[in-house]
């Protein structure tokens, strides 16, 4: 995977995508501020819900144990994975275990993360996503890129095509004469995933979250597909990071008023559905939980990055990035883009092992719209700072970057104010020779610079910049000028 | 009270007649306000790219700069905001507890005038068509809320248009823009766009780097419209126009 400048640089050319992406970012984005301003209390929950979360997170062992043991009291078999190696093991033994060769699945960032659906193919399990965007990311032999909307960067004519051409591989084929209004699309994907719900004996989810105190798993969802694989299958796998876990149920009683307006924009989501273990002749007869750690405890271990772990994958951060909303989601290089993705990359992966994830830290402006959206109060802009300095310390060793040297020498510079008066005489200089070769002029008189040679192109390419005053503030205010 | 300008490095080196514009508006103001002439930078570059033991110097510069002042005032949401919320982590990473010893003194030029003098309308005359941008680091990090708009609503002749998607950021992001070109000049675009769709002679925004940015993309697109710092229009008086 390319480092995010050159991953952006496909979507940035791409018309149609960019298209899509601020069409729908915009649409959501205009929902979410609408139903979250209905709420007057906003601002408490959204400090109730961090205050939570951290107090949580300060004690996670020991709410792990009591999930783990009210879990098992309630007839779930739970399992502790420390990476996606062990976990795909998990769920793929399972399925053996059954002589499974076909699942069906619910949305779940866990199991994406950890790449389950290529880990069970080389099994030789088939795994089915049954969430409609999901759907359309698998058929399309595509990638996510958004959180909530896997398919964001998809419009209708694009989708239609994707379910002629991917649905007869997969199963049921789609009808003839299938056209592009949404309602025939859901029609298409109705029938096809029934088909798949009712053959499988078997079923993988992940959890919004988990409820210590009774062992309760928990999944907010939209369109019902989620509350079919929970109920229909005889086997039930839900792999679940080890952050999901709240202590009580009335815990829940706040997210569950955050989440839907900060993700959908919807003041209550259509289906949310709680198990917890099992229940004789109702529901999956066998039910296994996989704990996934995959660098969480590492992330935990960051005082200030830690707070990523608060996260509930609403994704009002990515719909309010402007970056996110030029680049897409696939710049990023993980099931988790935009500004949740740019922190908690590199949180669970750690820094200064590979140029992609050192990338992601810079992949904002640092414009604070992330912080402001988001339901539990990430500061996002604190933790991409924190992050870019890790990043620096981890090169600090070694032949420094162009860039390293760049800012030691402008560090030398600034530290001292002779030295900076030096440097823009110099400036001044370089107005007299420059300001006779820029034809251009401002608005308002000044002159222009043009196209400058690299580095300076970085910035001219597509930019005028001023060219520098004959006499800086400095030198004008030491001969005595005052207004 | 003793009241320090800061220039910004930015104003200083590039566009001293906005640093002027801040002497002048304050002297109208009856404030005597003096210009270090210590001081460089807020070492904003170096924190938000990574280079911590590199920005401690400049703090350090920084605060004995200003020692000994009762307030800071700057024309820089960005600047501002780095002092009051990034000082403290140059601080803590040199162990040294008076590097952040600047923050609760730094106030952004508006937060300034309407906070701390009490004042919204300065006596400013600006007779043309105008449009505002409220960077993000002004709107966002410091919150100053609609300030700078009071203030501008108070100018005489001012002819003051709505910026539509006026809170999203123009792209610039410090090194962002040389780092991410290509994603930077996307959103530059977008914005340069809005305020063309105004119909506005002038930008006003309260940061240099922001409208440097903007500026430059107007200008290659030879849009005509003029970008101006809030304290160049806040300074404007009936005399020079
Ligand atoms: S970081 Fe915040 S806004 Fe972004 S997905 Fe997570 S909870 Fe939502």
């Amino acid at each position: 995977m390319p480092a995010f400048p050159e991953a952006a640089r496909k979507a940035l050319a791409d018309t149609q995508l960019r298209r899509n992406l601020a069409h729908a970012t915009g649409t959501i984005r205009a929902k979410r501020e609408a139903v979250v301003g209905e709420v007057a209390e906003w601002e408490e929950l959204r400090l109730a819900g961090a205050a939570i979360k951290d107090n949580t997170l300060r004690r996670l062992d020991e709410h792990l144990l009591t999930l783990e043991a009210s879990l098992q009291a309630r007839g779930a078999t739970v399992h502790w994975a420390r990476d996606a190696a062990e976990a795909c093991e998990i769920v793929a033994r399972i399925a053996h275990g059954h002589g499974i060769d076909e699942v069906v699945k619910v949305k779940s960032m866990a199991t994406q993360e950890i790449g389950l659906n290529e880990a069970l193919a080389a099994h030789g399990v088939t795994a089915w996503e049954t969430d409609l965007a999901e759907l359309i990311v698998q058929l399309g032999d595509d990638l996510p890129s958004h959180i909530l909307v896997p398919a964001i960067h998809r419009n209708r004519a694009e989708i239609r095509e994707v379910f002629r051409r991917g649905m007869a591989d997969a199963g049921r084929p789609a009808p003839p004469g299938l056209s592009d209004e949404p309602a025939e699309l859901a029609a298409a994907a109705r029938l096809h995933l029934r088909e798949k719900f009712l053959r499988a004996r078997m079923a993988v989810s992940g959890a919004n979250f988990a409820v210590a105190e009774s062992g309760t798993l928990v999944v907010v969802e939209s369109e019902g597909n989620g509350r079919m694989c929970l109920t229909l299958p005889e086997v039930l796998v839900s792999v679940v990071g080890i952050e999901k876990v709240v202590p009580t149920f009335a815990d829940l009683d706040v997210f569950l008023q955050l989440l839907p307006r900060s993700s959908t924009g919807e003041r209550m989501n259509p289906y949310t559905s709680t198990w917890s273990g099992v229940t004789p002749g109702d529901g999956p007869q066998e039910m296994h939980v996989v704990l996934l750690d995959n660098g969480r405890t590492r992330a935990l271990a960051d005082e200030v990055g830690r707070q990523a772990l608060r996260c509930i994958r609403c994704s009002a951060c990515l719909n309010v990035c402007p970056v996110y909303e030029r680049t897409g989601g696939h710049a990023y290089g993980s099931v988790y883009p935009g500004p949740i993705g740019a922190i908690l990359n590199p949180l669970l992966k750690g820094v200064g092992v590979d140029e992609q994830t050192d990338s992601l830290p810079y992949a904002s402006t640092l414009c604070g719209a992330c912080f402001e959206a988001c339901p539990v109060r990430i500061d996002i802009p604190e933790v991409l700072v924190h992050l870019r300095a890790k990043v620096v310390d981890a090169h600090r060793e070694g032949v420094p970057k162009p860039e390293a040297v760049a800012m030691k020498s402008a560090a030398w510079l600034l530290s001292d104010a002779r030295r900076l008066g030096l440097a823009e005489r110099g400036l001044g200089v370089a107005n007299r020779a420059l300001t006779r070769f820029g034809r251009r002029v401002l608005p308002g008189g000044r002159r222009a610079l043009g196209r400058l040679p690299w580095p300076g192109s970085l910035w001219t390419n597509a930019r005028d910049l001023p060219a520098p005053p004959r006499e800086s503030f400095r030198a004008w205010w030491r001969k005595g000028g005052r207004p | 009270m003793k009241v320090a300008v800061m220039v910004t490095c930015i104003n200083d080196s590039l566009f001293p007649d906005t640093g002027k514009s801040v002497f002048r508006l304050l002297r109208r103001l009856g404030v005597d306000a003096d210009f270090p002439a210590a001081q460089t930078c807020c070492a904003q570059p170096m924190v938000n790219t990574g280079y911590l033991d590199e920005a401690v110097p400049v703090v350090r510069t920084f605060v004995d700069a200003f020692a000994g002042y009762d307030a800071i005032v700057t024309p820089s949401g960005s600047c501002a905001g780095s002092v009051r919320h990034q000082h403290s982590i140059v601080a803590r990473r040199a162990g040294e507890e008076r590097l952040a010893s600047a923050a609760p003194r730094v106030y952004e030029l508006s937060e300034f005038l309407v906070d701390v003098l009490g004042v919204t309308d300065v006596n400013a005359y600006f007779p043309h068509r105008a449009t505002y941008h409220p960077t993000c680091h002004s709107l966002r990090m410091l919150g100053v809320g609609d300030k700078p708009l009071r203030l501008l609503r108070e100018v005489r002749g001012l002819d003051l248009v709505e910026l539509p998607a006026a809170a999203e950021c123009c792209g610039f992001g410090g090194t962002f823009a040389v780092k991410n070109a290509e994603t930077s000049t996307a959103m530059g675009a977008d914005k340069a766009r809005h305020v063309r769709g105004t119909g506005a002679e002038v930008l006003v925004a309260g940061d240099s780097s922001c409208l440097l940015h903007i500026g430059g993309l107007l200008s290659r697109e030879r849009s005509g419209v003029r970008v101006m710092h809030l304290a160049d229009v806040l300074a404007s008086t009936e005399e020079e126009a």
